[in-house]
């Protein structure tokens, strides 16, 4: 951060500013000696008693440097005032010192007695003053001096004294590079420092002294992340800017499954996400049984380090920073470090920065427009922010351009090429160019509209302005020039345009498109040829030249007809005024026309001319920015300045992320790591005992809603047990958890008193078998030593820890003493495992998701298991779950009308991947009958107008007694109309229908609860529709509801505080409307519905369907 | 150099244009255009970009809180103190103490009495005691802050950015706000600010005293407040609710194909302006450099037309309803040249006192931690913002 205002660049700037100056001054020699003069003057002020003369005189002094005049010679006057009690006249001093020091180097040392002296001195910001201006002084014999007194200041009391000593460290450095060493010691001793006031400072020294020792921000890295709200905008840029280079080096790519996911990356990846924890804990699982180990991680659904996310989420309510330095550091951190579901946010902070100063408009746009060319969804809903005013500098019009043609799509391309059109009308001739490039991009790169803009470029051909038409022109080439065979009318429409346009520019591109493209207009060419022969002379150069080439060309193609032409206009070359045309034309003959003089060359005459030209490319200029880092000035000039660091690429595994614990975590400051870690081994026990006053009265409770979990619920049990470890954190009661206390409190009162006595014993005997067993487990030894840690750290009342023990043991308990549950426990797991994997293999952009019926069951009670219980985490991150339920099937063809033939039908509910507006409908084929069915295809499909269908891939054939899966894709277009279509067989064909439900005309999306609540806060009045129900018995608990309304709305879930209340949202999948839904528990069942939509239709519909899925 | 930025702005013809990054053979240079100057800092390392054109502005910023104004002469004046404010801004060229208040601490700003005084007595603008407003946790507000009258004032100003085409429609339109604040309270004040509907604020962003979880979970603006005038908040209103577009424009520019003039006839008249006068309208066009000159009659107000710069404004002033400001007449064209390929865009300008167009309102101000009982005002002002007609 050298970066210096001009007007303080004590070297040399200053010398610039005052140039004027010294124009006239040279032209009478008596000003110099008046200077002199003047300088005696000055001399006598400074060296007066009085204050105020010694300020005049420093004052003028220090105006004399601003004007870039020499003050050199007053040097020994000014540095005896180095200890003059007036401030003013010290700060000026110390300017003046600042300035002239390199120059002055044994006066200057005169001074250095009084800063050691004010080093000591016992007010911090003397002290602070003293080794800020000594750092200043460029004098490489004090570099000693100085590393003592950083040193020094570097353990200071005072954390100004501390900041200052990390401002002294870079310009130590830059004096004396040799210093390095000790340097990064005190670096690495600042870095330590707890406070805001240093962090900043300090990591702005890290990154002019030493950016390559990231090993040194391990240890101080969850601190930095935690104190970064705190710290002044400025530090907050540096440390924003340096721990993204740091997350790149120590974390795995968040976006390493974009490939397989896709589409639907959103909500799985936050699936993911949610389960982070289980998954360490199946890793471990996987260690102690060393089984496919490799294998396994390999396929692994990505899990994001903790530490990253901490990153993340501390770093995002900077956003709303007034500085746009942070709020655009904090983008770009996001933007390389996010997972793509998350990069979203920062569009909306950008896009404020748009109504700042025109600077920061242009620094923003060229980031956005990097952002843009990776993740286009992100400003599409931010569009119109970027239409161009009259009013705005050029510079910021064509950013803006290059944006709207970046967001270009095929939705949205109509408008912008309304907007296009206006601008094309502009008196700035340099965006119009701008404009009719964008055009040609836009036609480029969406099929549909490539008629369109060429007909509109074809217009601008009669424009009157030179530059926009030969902007057009060669637009129009490059576009004709990518498929010229569909466009030979277009050539034969410009070969037409040569009788009116006159812009020679435009006339000689247009000769040579029908030059380059004569074969497809074979009869059009030779006529504009005996145009062109006619008015030859009278044509510009660059015309003639084009005329000649037509010629040439023709005559390769078509002799016949133009043989006798072109000769004529070869000749009338021959005698033109103009050397280069006579050139050519000398050369085309010789080239052509065969001789026996004519050499080897005209046997290739053809290849010559008529070689396939490639196709210019158009593409963004700012296509693979994205290697720098964003934001930075590297970025903005596209070329690495001097001290950039290299945004490193994600390392290919994890490195040890153990290395960023901190030895002796205080229970205040500890990191979430660790606070999840205990969490991790706490959990099972809050979550069955929470709530309970004593301990003697929470170990029965303990052990029977354990009992009641494991027997009742069987293996969704086993899945709550081993997987509410998140949930424990938020520790605020869940329902559920009320529930089962509920429960175990009834039977707590039925049972009698010795059974808890013997279920105390034996708790014992279970704490003394786990104690062994921990001696004997060496693999458990890492968790366990975590686990007493923080216990010890925690430093809780007796009696938690008692009861905490008590569930360790009871944890233990369900793992060993109890080999009944222990293999269920595995097995679910185990099948977990393999349902992920199928999950992966549904999101193959491929269709034909193979998910069977049972995993689905399995998959969607753990599902929403974990869904029940990442809810309520509140320091992980805000994740929803993948929606997925039941999945219903409806029947499509009954075996018997079939003739055999069964087909039923669901909803996969997976992202349709060749169309995002699609649903995906899963049909399952069986083939009941004896003989083999063939060539299963659809046909005559009927829709209502604006629906579309994407036909199921035919199977060739469905052998008698088989089964077989297909996907199709239909586009409701958010209605429940049917969709109406043949279905085929090579015999049969039988009238099919498919209606969706409601439910599953949408997609889920993430939100968090705030966003929730605003959204909410837009969609009220009409939009909302609101019921009072009674819930079903059986569904009283949250788990319930969740589970019921998932099953009927395709939504996920939003994490809300309240317990009372579950939400959730959505958005139609065509229009991408906005659903969300509320259901708000209260006593006795009462619960009241909300549905918010702006599709009054769906949300009333949907109302419907959700109350009928709580009240049976 | 600094003469390559001179060159780049020589190129550029406004300088406006003139990139704010530029590179030289061994520098780069970062500049911003203010008030007719230009802030250059040099760089011969990688820097964001943004930070130093935010640090620019800021320096800008402060000369303007300090002299009253940003121009060149008021910077030659204060040479001295201009070095002593950048001597504190920056160390080493990384951003030191920008807070305005920390800044006043250490160097007060010239007025005439002071300087005065200063002359008769030999004082000095540099503050006698050293600041302290850096060590505090609250760096942006001075301990020990006394006023008899104690008030806070807070201006609810809001802009409209919209463009409408030809015929009137809107093509896009938004309203920006700022609450900017004066507060001048004793102590330290700690005041909460609630809004009756805080849900129209989509996008914010707050001066560093404003508790930012606080505004997540109840959405009220809890904050220490800087001593003086200060931006509280800047805002978005959600682009969902419709932007009330205040007055509407009929306008018609046209120039003839042949011969050498153009006629042009512009009607203002107020549209949705909620029954609160239109104030200080002002409508500039920028005409199209072939037009010489321009011959109109203003119903209302005054006009006038910049023959170098080609730009037409006319100054209406209040909008009566009853009686609509017309400017018609004709141009006259340089004869010749081809007619102008575009209509000039039509700029409006306007003021509503007494109104936030969006509808915000504040529900309540409360004050914690101080005895006294304050003067509190809100003022509500609506002005049009980059407002452009198309034509």
């Amino acid at each position: 951060m050298s970066s210096s205002s001009a007007f303080n660049d004590e070297k040399g700037g200053s010398s610039s500013v005052g140039e004027p100056e010294y124009g006239h001054d040279p032209a009478s020699g008596g000003i110099f000696s008046s200077d002199y003069k003047r300088h005696d003057d000055l001399k006598e002020m400074l060296d007066s008693n009085k204050d105020s003369l010694k300020l005049e005189a420093m004052k003028r002094i220090v105006a004399m440097i601003a004007r870039g005049k020499n003050a050199s010679d007053l040097f020994p006057a000014v540095v005896k005032n180095v200890a003059c009690k007036n401030i003013e006249v010290k700060k000026l001093v110390y300017v003046y010192l600042v300035r002239y020091a390199e120059e002055q180097q044994d006066l200057a040392l005169l001074s250095i007695s009084t800063f050691q002296r004010g080093l000591k001195d016992p007010n911090q910001l003397i002290r602070a003053s003293a080794l800020r201006v000594l750092s200043s002084i460029r004098v490489t014999i004090i570099v000693p001096i100085m590393m003592l007194a950083i040193k020094e200041a570097a353990s200071d009391m005072s954390p100004y004294v501390r900041k200052t000593a990390a401002h002294a460290i870079p310009k130590l450095y830059s004096l004396d590079p040799e210093q390095k060493d000790q340097l990064i010691e005190v670096i690495e001793k600042l870095l330590a420092d707890k406070t805001t006031l240093v962090a900043g400072s300090v990591v702005m020294a890290f990154e002019e002294v030493c950016p390559e020792r990231i090993d040194l921000i391990h240890k101080n890295y969850r601190k930095l992340c935690n104190l970064l709200i705190d710290v002044e905008e400025w530090g907050q840029v540096v440390i924003i800017n340096m721990l993204t280079r740091y997350a790149r080096t120590q974390f795995l790519n968040p976006n390493i499954n974009e490939s397989l996911l896709e589409e639907g990356g959103g909500g799985e990846k936050t699936f993911y996400g949610s389960d982070e924890d289980e998954d360490e804990d199946d890793e471990e699982k996987e260690k102690e049984k060393k089984v496919e180990a490799a294998a396994m991680a390999k396929r692994k659904p990505y899990v994001m380090d903790p530490d990253h996310r901490l990153l993340l989420r501390n770093t995002k309510p900077l956003l709303q920073s007034r500085n746009a330095a942070v709020v655009m550091a904090v983008a770009q951190l996001y933007f390389h470090l996010a997972p793509k579901a998350e990069v979203g946010v920062i569009a909306k902070a950008l896009v404020r920065l748009l109504r700042s100063h025109s600077e920061v408009q242009y620094v923003v746009l060229q980031n956005v427009a990097t952002m843009t060319i990776k993740r286009r969804g992100m400003f599409e809903p931010y569009l119109k922010s970027f239409y161009i005013r009259s009013t705005d500098p050029t510079q910021i019009k064509i950013l803006k351009l290059e944006v709207l043609t970046n967001l270009a799509n095929e939705t949205n391309i109509s408008t912008i090429l309304r907007e296009f059109q206006t601008y094309i009308k502009s008196m700035d001739k340099d965006f119009v160019a701008a404009t009719i490039q964008a055009i040609g991009r836009c036609a480029t790169n969406i099929g549909e509209v490539r008629d369109t803009c060429l007909n509109g470029l074809v217009q601008l051909l009669s424009n009157r302005d030179e530059l926009v038409v030969a902007e057009s022109v060669v637009v129009i080439k490059k576009l004709l020039q990518m498929q010229p065979e569909k466009h030979s009318d277009i050539i034969k429409h410009m070969a037409k345009l040569t009788d009116n346009i006159q812009v020679p520019m435009a006339r000689a591109s247009i000769l040579w498109l029908i030059g380059e493209y004569c074969e497809h207009v074979p009869k059009i060419a030779p006529d504009v040829l005996r145009k062109m022969a006619k008015s030859f002379t009278n044509e510009e150069d660059i015309v003639k030249l084009q005329i000649l080439n037509l010629a040439a060309k023709l005559y390769l193609t078509n002799s016949k007809q133009t043989k006798l032409l072109t000769q004529y206009v070869l000749n009338l070359a021959k005698y033109d005024q103009n050397y280069d045309i006579r050139d050519r034309a000398r050369f085309i003959r010789q080239l052509i026309v065969p001789t026996e003089k004519s050499g080897a060359l005209s046997k290739y005459a053809k290849k010559l001319f008529l070689a396939l030209k490639p196709a210019p490319v158009l593409e963004s200029p700012f296509k693979d920015r994205d290697h720098f880092q964003l934001g930075s000035l590297s970025h903005l000039l596209n070329a690495k300045a001097g001290g950039y660091q290299e945004l490193p690429d994600w390392p290919e595994t994890a490195p040890d992320p153990s290395v960023r614990n901190v030895e002796v975590p205080e229970w205040t400051k500890c990191s979430s790591r660790e606070k999840r870690k205990e969490k991790k081994v706490e959990k099972p026990f809050y979550s069955d005992s929470e709530g309970e006053s004593g301990p003697t009265e929470s170990a029965d409770s303990e052990s029977d809603s354990a009992s009641g979990s494991e027997s009742g619920s069987g293996s969704e049990g086993s899945g709550t047990g081993s997987e509410s470890e998140e949930s424990e954190e938020a520790s605020v009661s869940e329902e559920e958890d009320e529930e089962e206390e509920k429960k175990t409190k009834k039977r707590e009162s039925k049972k009698p008193v010795q059974e808890s006595e013997s279920e105390q014993s034996s708790e014992e005997e279970d704490r003394k078998r786990e104690r062994k067993s921990k001696q004997r487990k060496s693999e458990s030894e890492s968790e366990s030593d975590e686990e007493e840690d923080s216990e010890s750290d925690s430093s809780q009342s007796e009696s938690e820890d008692s009861e905490s023990e008590a569930e360790i043991k009871k944890k233990k308990k369900a793992a060993e003493s109890k080999p009944p549950s222990k293999p269920v426990k595995k097995d679910t797991k185990k099948e977990k495992k393999e349902m992920s994997l199928l999950d992966l293999d549904d999101f193959e952009p491929t269709p034909s998701p193979q998910v069977t019926p049972v995993n689905n069951l399995l998959s969607n009670s753990l599902v929403t298991d974990l869904e029940g219980l990442s809810l309520s985490d509140a320091v992980l991150s805000p994740a929803t779950i993948a929606p997925s339920s039941a999945l219903k099937s409806y029947e499509l063809l009954h075996r018997i009308t079939g003739e055999g033939l069964s087909v039923e039908y669901c909803f996969s509910r997976q992202p349709f991947s060749p169309d995002a507006n699609m649903v995906a409908v899963q049909m399952h084929f069986t083939n009941n009958s004896t003989s083999d069915t063939k060539n299963l295809h659809m046909e005559d499909v009927k829709l209502q107008s604006g629906m579309r269908v994407k036909d199921f891939p035919e199977i060739e054939l469905l052998p008698a007694g088989e089964k077989a899966t297909a996907v199709m894709g239909i586009d409701f277009c958010d209605s429940t109309q049917a969709a109406n279509f043949q279905l085929c067989t090579h015999t049969r064909k039988f009238f099919v229908s498919i209606q969706p439900p409601v439910g599953e005309l949408m997609r889920p999306v993430f939100l968090t609860e705030n966003e929730f609540k605003k959204e909410q806060g837009q969609l009220m009045g009409m939009n909302e529709i609101a019921e009072k129900l009674t819930l079903d018995a059986k569904c009283r608990n949250e788990h319930a509801i969740v589970q019921r309304v998932t099953t009927a709305a395709n939504l996920s879930r939003v994490p809300c505080g309240s317990d009372k209340e579950c939400r959730f949202a959505g958005r139609t999948v065509t229009s991408g409307s906005l659903v969300l839904v509320t259901v708000a528990s209260r006593e006795e069942g009462a619960a009241q519905l909300m549905v918010n939509c702006e599709k009054m239709l769906i949300g009333t519909m949907l109302v419907k369907d959700i109350l009928l899925a709580l009240t049976q | 150099m600094i003469h390559s930025l001179f060159l780049a702005k020589e190129k550029a013809g406004d300088p406006e244009n003139v990139a704010p990054v530029l590179q030289t053979p061994h520098h780069y240079l970062i500049s911003i255009y203010r008030d007719k100057l230009f802030f250059v800092s040099v760089t011969q390392t990688e820097v964001p970009p943004l930070f130093v054109i935010e640090f620019l502005h800021r320096v800008a910023d402060t000369f303007q809180d300090y002299f009253g104004e940003c121009s060149e002469s008021v910077i030659k004046d204060n040479t001295v103190t201009v070095y002593e404010l950048l001597e504190e801004m920056l160390d080493n060229g990384f951003p030191l103490a920008t807070e305005s208040n920390v800044l006043k601490e250490m160097i007060r700003p010239p007025t005439i009495l002071r300087s005065v005084v200063n002359t008769l007595t030999g004082g000095s603008n540099v503050g006698g005691t050293l600041p302290t407003g850096q060590l505090s946790n609250v760096p942006w507000r001075r301990v020990g802050v006394k006023y008899t009258n104690n008030e806070a004032y807070f201006d609810v100003i809001e802009e409209i950015d919209a463009i409408l085409d030809k015929s009137g429609t809107t093509v896009f339109a938004e309203i920006q706000g700022v609450i900017e604040a004066c507060v001048k309270l004793s102590g330290m004040p700690d005041l909460t600010l609630s809004f009756m509907n805080p849900r129209l604020l989509d996008d914010v962003s707050f001066h560093p005293c404003v508790r930012f979880k606080r505004w997540e979970s109840e959405r009220v603006l809890s904050f220490i407040p800087p001593d003086g005038n200060f931006r509280l908040l800047s805002y978005h209103v959600s682009s969902q609710n419709l932007v009330a577009i205040p007055v509407y424009v009929k306008q018609n520019i046209s120039f003839l194909e042949t011969g050498s003039c153009g006629r042009l006839d512009i009607t203002i008249g107020p549209k949705q302006t909620m029954g609160k006068m239109v104030e200080s309208l002002m409508v500039t066009i920028p005409m199209p450099k072939s037009v010489l000159n321009v011959n109109l009659i203003a119903t209302q107000g005054t006009y006038t037309f910049d023959l170098s710069t080609k730009v037409l404004l006319w100054d209406i002033g209040k909008l009566n309803p009853q009686k609509l400001p017309n400017l018609r007449g004709s141009l006259s064209v340089q004869p010749g040249a081809p007619k102008p390929e575009e209509n000039p865009s039509i700029n409006i300008d306007l003021k509503i006192q007494q109104l936030a167009i969006s509808g915000l309102k504040v529900s309540r101000l409360d004050m914690y931690g101080e005895k006294y009982k304050p003067f509190k005002g809100v003022k509500y002002v609506t002005k049009a913002g980059k407002f452009q007609v198309r034509t």
